[in-house]
């Protein structure tokens, strides 16, 4: 909403020397935002002159000027330029005549653009000023001509400042209406909230007019056979009429500048005096070409296949929610969003038939969403107009229709008034005060209501309170006490701090989630955080180990046409991060990704068909059923790696990153969140069919639950990302991995006697996967191993082709004994035993 | 030297000197081990002096022990320090010929990161958490009815429209990405015994082209507290200190009337923000209020007895006010230089 200070100064007091900054300030601290500033972004002098003299003179391009000589002060006066009474100005326009007065320009001013205005030489002459249009000055778009004076109904004194009688030294405080403020798109209302910001007195231009009482009816129907959530479209439907308008009046310059400066363009006087006493008070106003009207209006739903030609245009495939009016021709309009072609107010039109009405917030903002048609109007019926103000509109549009287009106040017109009565609010003493945590007394509480509009008596137990027809929004006793609280001050509110009970800190996920960030981070992988929108494609490779369509859901309305699906897997989105850090010439990365995939499960349908209403619990079916509607999110690590994991150095060559540091990722996540992940070979569609790892997890049940997978992306896959061809991936499920953490640990007791170390090599079929033969000899050790660990794994001379030998270190330890060497023996050939009815292991001499 | 016949004071203290002048001369321990044996070892003057004591008539052996024994006594401190010296002269040049350029140092691994929009919202999480808040979590992906209707969001509220929410296919199934992390707070109230006073921190969506402020997918943490009793002074108490313990003592919070479903009375929030680069200033910086009646009653709390306020903040607006984060692209785009710049600390 845009005010200009002008108007906003009818009806509420600003000091004199109030910028516009000055009030923004007022209205942000009552609650409106502040959003913009708008002026006339032009300086003087300008002025009014008259034209003396005007010479065409032919061009050599074909065009012909107008040389004038101008008078731009009286008699031998010194002009607002210091310059002379009479300026020589070229002149192209040629839509005025000798004696016009018009508007001049001076050296020294300067027009919107910024435009500075000096004298020139042109066309053989030095035009010392301009003649300037109205859209050279910014007061519309309209530029067939310069602005003559008189056809704005002006005939001011030659030398008269013409910023000042236009209108252009006005400026507009634009403010931003939060939905609940309906009352607040009006001058009136904003004049109301300045006085509560200011205490600056209000004169309600509500009141100003006295509304008029019709003698004779013009036919009007409600006949609202479908009413949306059981309310009519038309509470309230005033119409008045007008009759023999002058077409050829134009608006006035100060009607066109205040609706400039509000953001409205002036397209005649009749449409302008409707959207003029629109900003004023609120109430949209329609305006029907009367002798375009068949007989009396119906308000009616649409009809099944029904259409309307708005005003724009456009015809309209109506819908049976649609609000219309219609007449006996049919519809003519839809109600409070756009009016329609076949009774428009035109240039021949002499006769107006007004309309004022209020209409249900919520079958409008219905109609305006579905036609995509926010109007003027539509934004205030939605958010709710004050049903009280429509007859005092319609009133007013009379007054000004009668003053400024010389119409005369017919006695047609209809009043149809089913406003419900308000209900009071029950205000219980003390309750504000209790509420906001501040001691308000009687006094504050009665003056902060009535100054808002409230009206209110008492009751045994605090006050019955009315709001006032303006505040629809005001409904229980809490929407009371913000108002009390912003009139009296938000500022006033004292600060104390409450004392929650004993909280338990971050739950072991919660805990856990950081740890592997942070562990992971300190092991050099850095993190990142990618939109969770991919493609169908990138789903089906990543979201499955196996091809096939993935199941997924897609987006209605996505920003990105191309990745309209929500993820199944953290990696497309990290390896698109990678190519574009690879684009920026960082060729060296770890990086990882936290965060929710969606997926869905097969053959399941979620969400719900019918959402239960608000401010009521829902039953406990009710909210299982909606619990159970939304698809599955689990957590994820997502894990990428290319080019180096070690740079080159001095003393140490560049280490390549691949498999095993994906690999050694995952392990971080194992150790920073006390799962035991185990890895075998694997495979998955869109890795390296002999470089992946299957993650697992053993459960209590002794069963293996597969959390990832970690490895090298398959060759074609990375080129296809226009990567590298390593490219080290690994991605884990941290939902099912933190669902095993936390089982207790039972510490097993330090052995402090002296150890025994041995080296094992056991020869194996080369596709043995080591950690079973490790398995093996652990297993087959028993109690007095203490570790083993991998060591070697050697293939060529002295190994048969096909096999491969393999050195693990041993370390044993007893409990209460220095082992002797046999018995370190003794179970290390235990363990060998076991590897060898395996998997035919033998020891390597 | 000839074999001494007598231990006479100047045979010894010839042989004393001798040994005493050859230790002097020694710089290295082998040479000092050659020295020790010709002055201490078996055929050393000293050695076969002493072999003399034998001869040495009674009434005069006390004298000669005494006169070999101090003799020996100075020899042989006088190895032990030079040993010493030598030792130590030995480590001291060892230790001088490893030196290494330390600041040419070969590391095995690469500096790692978080990401600060992670950092900054465990920050916020860790201030409420001390004062004895949980963290409270929820799905992404959510139900309307808990991002909306729960919410006091009427289906045909211009509020609503006003969210840009991005819906799932088919929208008939009211699935919607969740366009503020409140829904978390229904799920809270839904499932905690009362009093709650819980911190929500998370991801977010709305339909937003994305520019230097304004990006689809961004973070919020929001409070909500609802015990007996709560007031909007205990609102701001709750806001002041934690503007405090995030920006330091001279942070305050000033409330400005405004507007949001779930909540009545309504503020803004702005933050007196101490440190701002280019001067202390107000900045915006999220919306608070006391939980509106219908929020309670969506929970089954009742709204006579329970009162409660809630709030929430931007986390990229704080990064960019915070940390002078001047695009918010640079969050998004994953770029690692812009993580590494916070390295593990925000």
């Amino acid at each position: 909403m845009r005010v200009p200070l002008s108007w906003l100064a009818e009806y509420v007091d600003l000091e004199p020397g109030t910028t516009p900054e000055d009030v923004h300030a007022a209205l942000v601290s009552v609650g409106l935002e502040e959003e913009d500033i708008h002026r006339f972004e032009l300086s003087g002098p300008i002025v009014v002159g008259e034209v003396l003299s005007a010479e065409p003179e032919a061009q050599t391009n074909g065009k012909t000027i107008n040389w004038c000589q101008v008078r731009v002060a009286p008699g031998d006066e010194t002009a607002a330029d210091g310059g002379p009474a009479i300026h020589g100005v070229v002149c192209g326009a040629h839509n005025f005549v000798v004696g016009d007065k018009v508007v001049v320009t001076l050296p020294g001013s300067v027009l919107p653009g910024p435009f500075p205005i000096a004298a020139r030489k042109t066309y053989g002459h030095v035009s010392d000023g301009m003649i300037a249009s109205a859209k050279e000055l910014g007061l519309g778009d309209d530029h067939e001509g310069i602005l003559v004076l008189g056809t704005l109904g002006l005939d001011p004194e030659v030398g008269t400042d013409a910023i000042s009688l236009l209108g252009l030294d006005d400026a507009a405080v634009e403010i931003n209406v939060t939905p609940d403020r309906g009352y607040a798109f009006s001058i009136r209302g904003v004049a109301r909230e300045y006085s509560h910001a200011t205490g600056a007195t209000f004169r309600d231009p509500a009141l100003a007019v006295a509304p008029v009482v019709t003698a004779s009816e013009f036919p009007v129907t409600i006949d609202d056979q479908a009413p949306i959530r059981g309310r009519v479209g038309a509470s309230v439907f005033v119409t008045r009429a007008v009759r023999g308008v002058d077409p050829s009046k134009p608006s006035p310059a100060w009607l066109i500048a205040r609706l400039k400066l509000a953001g409205i363009r002036s397209i005649s006087l009749i449409v302008d005096v409707t959207n003029y006493v629109m900003l004023e008070l609120g109430q949209p106003i329609h305006g029907y070409d009367l002798d375009r009207l068949n007989g009396g209006i119906t308000v009616r739903r649409a009809l099944e296949e029904e259409k309307l030609v708005t005003l724009d245009d456009a015809t309209r495939e109506l819908h049976p929610e649609d609000l219309l009016i219609t007449d006996e021709s049919g519809p003519i309009g839809l109600a409070g969003v756009m009016g329609g072609q076949t009774t428009e107010i035109g240039a021949s039109t002499r006769n107006v038939l007004i309309e004022a009405a209020n209409f249900d917030p919520v079958s409008i903002a219905r109609t305006a969403r579905r036609h995509k048609l926010p109007s003027e109007a539509s934004r205030r019926f939605e958010r709710g107009v004050d049903p009280a103000v429509a007859v005092v509109a319609a009133a007013r549009v009379v007054q000004l229709l009668v003053e400024l287009a010389g119409g005369v106040a017919d006695d047609l017109g209809s009043l149809h008034d089913a406003t419900p009565d308000a209900v009071p609010i029950e205000l219980p003493t003390g309750f504000i005060s209790g509420l906001i945590g501040l001691e308000y007394t009687r006094d504050e509480v009665r003056t902060s209501l009535a100054e808002i509009g409230a009206t209110m008596t008492e009751t045994p137990t605090g006050l019955a309170v009315t709001a006032p027809s303006w505040r629809p929004d005001l409904t229980d006793k809490w929407t009371l006490a913000e108002e009390v609280a912003r009139i009296v001050g938000y500022d006033r509110i004292p600060s104390v701090l409450p004392v929650a009970p004993p909280g338990r800190g971050l739950t072991l996920p919660q805990v856990l989630k950081r740890q592997i960030a942070q562990t992971l981070a300190a092991a050099g992988h850095t993190e990142v955080l990618a939109y969770p929108f991919v493609s169908e494609k990138a789903n089906d490779l990543f979201g499955n180990p196996v091809s096939g369509p993935v199941p997924q859901l897609r987006l209605a309305n996505p920003m990105d046409g191309e990745a309209p699906f929500m993820r199944t897997s953290i990696l497309p989105g990290l390896l698109q991060i990678a190519h574009r850090n690879r684009s920026r010439g960082l060729t060296d990365l770890a990086v990882f990704e936290l965060g929710l995939v969606f997926r869905p499960e097969p053959g399941i349908r979620y969400g719900a068909d019918v959402v239960p209403p608000g401010a009521v619990r829902p039953s406990a079916n009710l909210e299982a059923e909606l619990n159970a509607g939304i698809p599955p999110q689990p957590l994820m690590l997502g894990v990428v790696l290319i080019g180096n994991a070690a740079r080159h150095q001095p003393g140490h060559p560049a280490v390549a990153a691949g498999w095993q540091d994906a690999l050694a990722a995952v392990q971080q996540v194992a150790l920073a969140s006390g799962v035991r992940i185990q890895v075998r070979q694997g495979s998955h569609q869109a890795m390296h069919p002999g470089r992946t790892a299957e993650l697992f997890v053993t459960t209590a049940g002794d069963a293996d639950e597969v959390v990832g997978y970690a490895g090298e992306l398959l060759p074609a896959v990375a080129r296809e990302g226009d990567l590298p061809s390593v490219v080290a991936v690994a991605e884990v499920n941290l939902s099912d991995v933190i669902a095993h953490a936390g089982a207790g640990i039972v510490a097993t007791p330090i052995r402090t006697m002296p150890a025994a170390t041995q080296d094992l090599s056991l020869v194996v079929d080369a596709d043995v996967p080591a950690a079973d033969v490790l398995a093996a000899v652990s297993e087959g050790g028993g109690a007095l191993l203490e570790s083993a660990h991998l060591v070697d794994d050697y293939r060529g001379a002295g190994v048969p082709v096909g096999r491969k030998s393999l050195t693990f270190a041993l370390r044993f330890r007893a409990l209460d004994r220095t082992l002797t060497a046999p018995e370190a023996s003794e179970a290390k050939l235990a363990g060998v035993a076991v590897a060898a009815a395996r998997f035919g292991a033998t020891i390597r001499e | 030297m000839s074999d001494p016949s007598e231990i006479s004071e100047p045979v010894v203290s010839a042989a004393v000197a001798a040994a005493l002048a050859a230790i002097a001369a020694v710089n290295d321990s082998a040479a000092l081990k050659t020295v020790r044996a010709e002055h201490t070892g078996e055929a050393s003057p000293l050695a076969r002096l002493n072999a003399l004591m034998r001869s040495v008539p009674g009434d005069q052996k006390a004298q000669a022990g005494k006169l070999l024994g101090q003799a020996r006594g100075a020899v042989a401190q006088a190895f032990a320090a030079r040993e010493t010296a030598i030792t130590a002269a030995e480590v001291a040049a060892q230790l001088a010929a490893e030196t290494v350029d330390v600041t040419a140092a070969a590391t095995t691994w690469q500096p790692g990161a978080r990401h600060p929009i992670s950092l900054l919202q465990e920050r916020v999480t860790d201030v409420f958490v001390g004062m004895g808040w949980e963290v409270a979590e929820g799905p992404e992906l959510e139900s309307e009815w808990f991002n909306f209707d729960a919410l006091n969001f009427d289906e045909d509220h211009p509020a609503r429209a006003m969210q840009d929410t991005f819906f799932v296919e088919p929208t008939a199934a009211h699935l919607v990405l969740r366009t503020h992390t409140s829904p978390v707070q229904l799920r809270a109230l839904l499932s905690r015994e009362l009093p709650v006073y819980v911190v929500a921190p998370g991801r977010v969506f709305r339909t937003d082209e994305l520019d230097a402020t304004h990006t689809p997918v961004f973070h919020q943490v929001e409070g909500i507290a609802i015990d007996e009793g709560l007031t909007m002074a205990h609102l701001r108490g709750t806001l002041d200190h934690f503007v405090k313990a995030m920006f330091g003592e001279e942070a305050k919070v000033r409330l400005r009337p405004n507007y949001f479903p779930f909540t009545e009375p309504s503020a803004e929030l702005d933050l007196w923000h101490p440190t701002f680069k280019g001067g202390a200033r107000w900045i915006e910086w999220g919306g608070c209020g006391m939980v509106n009646a219908n929020v309670l009653r969506s929970a089954g709390i009742d709204p006579e007895v329970y009162s409660g306020f809630a709030f929430g903040v931007g986390v990229e607006r704080a990064l960019m006010f915070r940390n002078d984060v001047k695009d918010m692209r640079d969050m998004i785009e994953g770029d690692i230089r812009f993580s590494q710049q916070f390295g593990m600390t925000v």
